[in-house]
């Protein structure tokens, strides 16, 4: 638990938490290990947690059944994994599959968006956090639909 | 201003667009030198003439080396060259990366595309004084797997201990198993010291824009940061105006630039 606190306390997603909120998050988390190979989440699953990953690679893909599993974003260490879990109807919309053994620490989203109905600024924090990456994520998304590489 | 005559020694296809001529002088004269980040005006006989990079080594310049992509009728003829061809070559110019003043610190070099071309050379001289460098970094990335220029050169790189190398591309194709997404999303992780490095960029410039937003997020001084940029040139030397870029031209003030005189200019659309 130790490890956890001091590690949720520093990391740059949190930064500027109230010490409380901290505390609450430290309660919700868990240190996870997947096995490259396995999937983390599903598509179509209920989303109810989400991950910071410390070490290792995850193919974020999508099923197609001419084409098989299709790669859209791969994530690594110091990125956010899921955010299906604070937005209706809570499910998965892409399998998240480990490519290299990934070491996690897993944030249960379904208490934290529970106490979020009552401590709003809980609930404002987590989400003024998860715009961030979600903008990031619709950024680089608008780069790869540009087609930049194409000759002009 | 007069093209000076080259042979085609050999010809390489890199992708299905892109491919690379060796040339040497016609006229078995001396060897061009040149800085890395530098052009040359190539010119198809009958055809026309165009802006490449060298993207050849500067220590070794008997052959010299220009990687193209095809994009119209000259690069189309140019595509068509076989060994023993002849073409013209006007240059070296324009201004080259900042290699030996990135001396000491960490060097980034941030790649999109065919811009990993221009910098070959740069990365040449890195490594050939690598130990004058700190940690040197290179990000490539590329719309798919099929379009990774130097895939060979890029295996050696990356199995060196030396040197970071990280290869995504924007769509996975076939067996693909590397990095998917923008090469500006390699940035973050990128183990350099924002500090103390000097980034070079190229490739497409709404490419370069976001790298250098990415660059400034971690702390890398715009004053670090060089950019080489592209506009239509036709004389080179400064006289007709066609690669004129607010009150600098590409051709002498350039293709290489330090973001910070270049920023005020990035935003005027005009130009």
């Amino acid at each position: 638990m130790e490890d956890l606190k001091n590690i949720l306390t520093t990391h740059p997603f949190f930064a500027g938490m109230r010490p409380e909120h901290l505390q609450l998050l430290v309660g919700c988390a868990s240190n996870v290990r997947f096995d490259a190979g396995k999937f983390i989440l599903r598509e179509g699953e209920e989303a109810n947690e989400f991950y910071l990953l410390r070490h290792g690679k995850v193919a974020l893909e999508v099923y197609g059944p001419a084409r098989g599993p299709v790669n859209i974003q791969t994530l690594g260490e110091g990125d956010i994994l899921g955010w299906s879990w604070l937005v209706p109807p809570y499910r998965w919309k892409f399998d998240a599959r480990v490519v290299e053994m990934t070491r996690a620490i897993a944030l249960d989203g379904k208490c934290l968006r529970q106490k979020s109905e009552t401590d709003c600024q809980l609930g404002y924090e987590l989400l003024k956090r998860f715009s961030q990456v979600m903008v990031d994520h619709l950024q680089a998304a608008r780069l790869q639909l540009l087609n930049v590489y194409d000759a002009h | 201003m007069v093209p000076r005559p080259y042979s085609v020694r050999k010809t390489q296809r890199e992708t299905a667009d892109t491919f690379t001529l060796e040339l040497v002088p016609q006229d078995g004269g001396p060897a061009m030198t040149f800085a890395p980040g530098q052009i040359n005006m190539l010119y198809a006989f009958g055809v026309g003439e165009v802006p490449i990079s060298i993207s050849g080594d500067p220590a070794k310049p008997a052959t010299l080396v220009h990687t193209i992509r095809e994009v119209g009728a000259v690069t189309r003829a140019m595509r068509n060259l076989k060994p023993s061809h002849g073409l013209g070559v006007r240059g070296p110019y324009g201004s080259g990366w900042p290699v030996a003043a990135a001396r000491g610190a960490d060097v980034l070099i941030v790649a999109g595309g065919i811009g990993l071309a221009p910098l070959r050379p740069a990365l040449y001289q890195l490594i050939a004084a690598r130990q004058d460098y700190g940690r040197v970094v290179l990000l490539y990335g590329t719309r798919t797997p099929e379009d990774i220029l130097f895939r060979r050169e890029l295996q050696q790189w990356n199995s060196r201990f030396d040197l970071d190398v990280h290869v995504t591309v924007d769509r996975a194709t076939g067996d693909w198993r590397g990095n998917v997404g923008v090469v500006t999303s390699l940035i973050p992780r990128a183990p350099f010291d924002p500090e103390s490095t000097v980034a070079m960029v190229c490739g497409p410039e709404i490419m370069m824009r976001f790298t250098v937003q990415e660059l400034q997020k971690r702390g890398v001084a715009p004053e670090s940061i060089y950019l080489s940029m592209e506009r239509n040139m036709k004389c080179a030397v400064g006289f007709c105006g066609h690669c004129q870029f607010g009150p600098t031209f590409i051709c002498k003030d350039g293709p290489i630039f330090r973001y910070d005189r270049l920023q005020p200019l990035l935003a005027i659309r005009e130009i």
